[in-house]
C-alpha cells in the first residue's frame, strides 16, 4: 500500500502564544480589534474553538507579512475555516470554481530551455512574452501545473495539498528534469509565493528554483537599458494579495520603475497598506465591502495623479481593468509597460 | 395550380412568385425534427392589398394558406401540412412609426427583430423592443403571434402581453383592425375594447393573415449589468426565482442548466439582467436584487458568480449568441427544443424530466427557463441538438421531443407553439368545451378552411 504524505503545516503555537504584539490581527486592514479582543480571538483560533476572525476574514494573506515570527497565521486562519466547515464563498461557488480549476491531466513531455515562463493557468497572457523583453523564452501554461494558490480564499487547504504536490510534480518531470533547467520564472505572484512560502510553509518539497518575473525584467531592462524609451510618467502599482506573502520581492518594482522611467506615486493604498482588488470579496458575496474597497483605492490612484495603474496579477487586472479605466487611468500589466518602453510605443495615457 | 400561380403572378409580379422545386424545398421544413412538407406555390407579398387579393384568390379555390416569417418556429408550424400556398411576409418589413413618448412601434408583419433592434438604436437609443433569444432574422410578428418571450419578459410579460394592436386580413380577405387603431390613429393599447386580438395568437396561423401590428416599447439603459446566481438544489429553485423576481429590478430573469463544460454540470444558474441610467441607480437595484436571496448567500446554499465585467458580455448580448453555439454542437444544422409554458413551482419537475429524457433517450440537452412577469409562469426549454445528416440523431430528438412534449402535458404544463403532434397531446388534456369553441371560431372565420390546416386538428 503506498503511504500519504501529509503535508503538515508549519505552525508553533508556542511561539504564537508568547507573541506580545498580535500584529496578525492589530493590523489587519478588515477587521478592527484591541490587543486583548486580538489575544483572545487568536487564541481561540489556535485551540480550534470559534473565532469571529473564521467568519470576517477577508483572506488577504497579509497578516502573514505581519507576523514577526513568520509563523503562518493565515495559513492556520484558513485550516481552522476548513475544519469548522466555515465556507467564506458559498458552497456552490466554491465546488464549481474547483471543478472549473480542477487539473485535466492533459499536460505532455516538453523540452524547454531558459528562461522558462511559468504562465500557470492563465494562456490569456502568453502574449506579453516576446522579444525583447523576453530573450527566447519557453513558456509552459495550463491546468496540470496550476499553483492552487487561490483556494486559500475559499477554505480549502485539503485542495492545495492534494493537488499542488502534483502541480510541482508536473513542472518537473514534464518540463524541466530532462531539460536540464532547474529555474522557473513565475510570472505571477501567485506562483512565486506558492513555491517560495505556501510549499515550504506545508513541507511539500520544490525540486527547481523559482524566480519573480519582477527580477528577471530587472535584470533584462539592465541589459537593454540603451533602447528604453522611458515612460516619463506617475504611474499606480495594484499590489496583488499573494505579494503579501514575499515581501522581499517589493522592492523590484522600484527597481523596475526607476529603469523604466516610471514615478511610483505616493498614495496611501500602497505597499503594507495596499488595498484588495475586491474579486475575492465578490466571490465571498460581500459586495459593498468590495465597492468600498475598490472606490477607495480607484479614487486614490486619482487623487495621485496616476496616468497608469500597473498589475502583475490576472484576477486583480480582470476585476479592475475596466473601473481603473473609467477613472481616467491606463490599466496595464507591469510586463506591458516595460515591453512599451523597450518598443518606444508606450501607449498614451 | 397553373392557373393559381398566374394568378398569383398578376397579384404581386411574377419575380415573387415560384412553384421551382428548390424554393418549395427550401419553404418545406425548418431547422426543427419535423418531417418536411412542401407547398405547391411560394408567394411574397409586398402590401396588405396584395396579402388581400392573395388570400381572397385561395379562398375562392379552397387553396391552404400558410402564412410565414422567418420560418424559424422550430417545430414546424409553417410547414404546409396539406400543400397550398406559402405566403411569405418577408418583403412587408417597414417600420412604420416609433411612437417616444407612448413607447410603442408599429411595423409591417415581416419586419425582423434585428431591423427593428437596430432601427431603434440608431434612431431611438432610448427604447427599445423585448428581443427574443432567436436569430435577428426572426419577425416581430411571427415571435409576438406564438406567444413568444424575451430580454424584457420579466418587466412586460409574454410578447403577447406588449401587443398594442393588429391589422389582420381574415381568411375571406377582410382587413380588420384590433385595438385602439380600430377607433382612433394611435396604436397605443387593446383597451378599453373587446379584446379580439387572442383570434390571431397562438392559433398558429389558421385564423387570419396578420400584416401590420403595434407592439410595447421600453427604455433602454446606457448601462447594464447581470448577476449570475448559482446553486446546487433544484428544489430550491422555485423560492429563489420567486425571491429574484418580487425585487422587481430586473429586466430578464432566465435560468440555464448544461452538462457541458463539465463544470457547469449540475449547478443551476439564474442570469437576473438589469439596466439604469446611472451607476448609482446600477449599484441600488443590484443590491436590491442581492437582498432578495440573502437567505441563500448567508446558509452558503448559494450566491452570485464573481465574475469581472469582462466575462459578463456574453450574458449580455441580446439575442444571446451562446445558445446558437449549442444549436450547433452536433453539426449538420438541427436544433429543436420543447419550450413549454409552466407554472415555476413545475421547475424541479421540469429539471428532472430533462435528465431523465436526455439519460433515456442518449441526446445531447441544454435546459433552462425564463421567468414571465414577476414569477407568474416560465417557459423552460428543453433543447435538442441534432445532425440532420444522420437519421437515427434525428429519430433520437424527436423521441425526446415526443417524450418531453407528453411528459410535460401530464406535469401540468402546456407545450409552447407546439408542433402538429405536441397540439394532439394538448388536445387530449383540454376542455372539450374550449376546444369546440376553437372550432366554432374557426369555421366561422374561416368557412372554408384553407388557413394553415393540419394544425389544432383532432386525430
Amino acid at each position: 500500500m503506498e503511504a500519504t504524505t501529509v503535508y503538515t503545516l508549519n505552525f508553533d503555537p508556542d511561539v504564537c502564544e508568547s507573541c506580545e504584539t498580535c500584529d496578525c490581527l492589530m493590523k489587519c486592514q478588515y477587521m478592527a480589534f484591541d490587543l486583548a479582543e486580538a489575544k483572545k480571538e487568536k487564541d481561540n483560533i489556535n485551540r480550534g474553538k470559534d473565532s469571529r476572525v473564521l467568519i470576517e476574514c477577508a483572506t488577504c494573506y497579509a497578516c502573514e507579512a505581519y507576523c514577526p515570527a513568520n509563523n503562518h497565521p493565515f495559513y492556520l486562519i484558513v485550516e481552522r475555516q476548513e475544519e469548522k466547515g466555515i465556507l467564506p464563498a458559498p458552497a456552490p461557488i466554491t465546488r464549481q470554481q474547483t471543478l472549473m480549476m480542477k487539473p485535466k491531466g492533459t499536460i505532455t513531455p516538453m523540452r524547454v530551455s531558459p528562461p522558462v515562463i511559468d504562465m500557470c493557468y492563465f494562456p490569456m497572457l502568453t502574449d506579453s512574452i516576446k522579444e525583447p523583453l523576453y530573450e527566447n523564452p519557453s513558456i509552459i501554461v495550463g491546468s496540470d501545473i496550476f499553483c492552487n494558490i487561490m483556494w486559500l480564499h475559499f477554505a480549502r487547504n485539503s485542495v492545495i495539498r492534494e493537488q499542488l504536490p502534483r502541480a510541482i510534480d508536473n513542472i518537473w518531470h514534464y518540463y524541466l528534469r530532462d531539460s536540464h533547467v532547474d529555474e522557473l520564472i513565475c510570472f505571477h505572484d501567485e506562483c512565486y509565493a506558492t513555491f517560495t512560502h505556501l510549499a515550504p510553509a506545508f513541507n511539500i518539497p520544490v525540486p527547481f528554483k523559482a524566480v519573480h518575473v519582477f527580477e528577471y525584467i530587472s535584470g533584462r531592462l539592465d541589459e537593454l537599458k540603451d533602447i528604453i524609451e522611458p515612460v516619463n510618467a506617475p504611474v499606480a502599482y495594484q499590489r496583488p494579495c499573494s505579494n503579501r506573502l514575499i515581501p522581499e520581492t517589493q522592492h523590484w518594482v522600484d527597481d523596475i520603475f526607476q529603469k523604466i522611467g516610471a514615478q511610483r506615486v505616493k498614495r496611501t493604498y500602497d505597499r503594507d497598506n495596499a488595498l484588495c482588488c475586491g474579486q475575492v470579496l465578490r466571490a465571498h458575496q460581500r459586495e459593498e465591502m468590495a465597492d468600498d474597497v475598490q472606490n477607495r483605492n480607484l479614487e486614490d490612484m486619482k487623487a495621485a495623479g496616476a496616468v497608469y495603474c500597473v498589475f502583475n496579477c490576472p484576477a486583480c487586472m480582470m476585476a479592475m481593468a475596466e473601473p481603473v479605466a473609467q477613472k481616467g487611468i491606463f490599466p496595464i500589466h507591469l510586463s506591458d509597460l516595460c515591453q512599451s518602453t523597450l518598443q518606444g510605443d508606450a501607449p498614451k495615457g | 395550380m397553373q392557373d393559381i400561380l398566374k394568378l398569383l403572378a398578376d397579384i404581386v409580379g411574377p419575380q415573387f412568385v415560384s412553384d421551382s422545386p428548390e424554393e418549395k424545398l427550401i419553404y418545406a421544413m425548418d431547422p426543427g425534427t419535423m418531417p418536411p412538407c412542401e407547398p405547391d406555390i411560394v408567394v411574397m407579398p409586398g402590401s396588405t392589398e396584395e396579402v388581400q387579393k392573395i388570400v381572397q384568390t385561395a379562398n375562392t379555390h379552397a387553396v391552404p394558406v400558410v402564412p410565414l416569417g422567418a420560418g424559424l418556429v422550430l417545430s414546424g408550424l409553417s410547414r404546409p401540412l396539406k400543400g397550398g400556398i406559402v405566403l411569405d411576409m418577408k418583403r412587408m418589413n417597414q417600420i412604420l412609426e416609433i411612437n417616444e413618448i407612448s413607447r410603442y412601434a408599429l411595423v409591417e408583419a415581416g419586419t425582423s427583430q434585428g431591423m427593428l433592434q437596430a432601427y431603434l438604436q440608431k434612431h431611438f437609443p432610448n427604447l427599445k423592443h423585448s428581443a427574443p433569444d432567436a436569430p435577428p432574422a426572426a419577425t416581430v410578428a411571427g415571435n409576438v403571434s406564438i406567444h413568444g418571450s424575451g430580454h424584457l419578459s420579466h418587466a412586460g410579460g409574454f410578447h403577447s402581453d406588449m401587443l398594442n394592436g393588429l391589422e389582420v386580413v381574415l381568411p375571406t380577405g377582410e382587413l380588420v383592425r384590433i385595438g385602439s387603431c380600430a377607433t382612433s390613429p394611435y396604436w397605443f393599447a387593446r383597451a378599453p375594447l373587446p379584446d379580439l386580438s387572442g383570434l390571431f395568437l397562438g392559433w398558429a396561423g389558421t385564423t387570419g393573415v396578420i400584416t401590420k401590428l403595434a407592439i410595447k416599447l421600453y427604455p433602454s439603459y446606457p448601462l447594464n449589468d447581470v448577476g449570475v446566481f448559482v446553486c446546487e438544489d433544484a428544489s430550491l429553485m422555485p423560492d429563489i426565482l420567486y425571491r429574484i423576481t418580487g425585487a422587481q429590478m430586473a429586466e430578464d430573469v432566465t435560468a440555464w442548466m448544461t452538462p457541458k463544460p463539465d463544470w457547469a454540470a449540475s449547478f443551476l444558474h439564474c442570469n437576473v439582467n438589469y439596466g439604469a441610467r446611472t451607476p448609482k441607480e446600477l449599484l441600488w437595484k443590484r443590491n436590491l436584487i442581492r437582498a432578495s436571496v440573502e437567505k441563500y448567500i448567508n446558509e452558503k446554499t448559494g450566491g452570485f458568480l464573481p465574475l469581472p465585467s469582462m466575462m459578463k458580455n456574453r450574458f449580455l448580448e441580446v439575442p444571446a449568441r451562446q445558445l446558437s453555439l449549442f444549436a450547433d454542437v452536433r453539426k449538420g444544422g438541427g436544433f429543436e427544443y420543447v419550450g413549454a409554458i409552466m407554472p415555476v413551482e413545475l421547475f424541479p419537475q421540469a429539471y428532472d424530466l430533462g435528465l431523465d429524457v436526455s439519460d433515456s433517450v442518449g441526446v445531447n440537452y441544454s435546459m433552462g427557463c425564463r421567468i414571465i412577469g414577476v414569477n407568474h409562469c416560465m417557459m423552460f426549454f428543453y433543447a435538442y441538438a441534432f445532425n440532420r445528416a444522420d437519421p437515427r440523431d434525428v429519430d433520437r430528438a424527436q423521441a425526446a421531443l415526443e417524450k418531453t412534449n407528453r411528459q410535460v402535458v401530464d406535469m401540468g404544463g402546456i407545450p409552447w407553439k407546439a408542433e402538429a403532434p405536441a397540439q394532439k397531446e394538448i388536445i387530449r388534456k383540454m376542455d372539450p368545451n374550449m376546444f369546440a369553441l376553437m372550432g366554432r371560431l374557426r369555421s366561422t372565420l374561416d368557412p372554408n378552411g384553407i388557413m394553415n390546416p393540419g394544425n389544432w386538428e383532432e386525430g
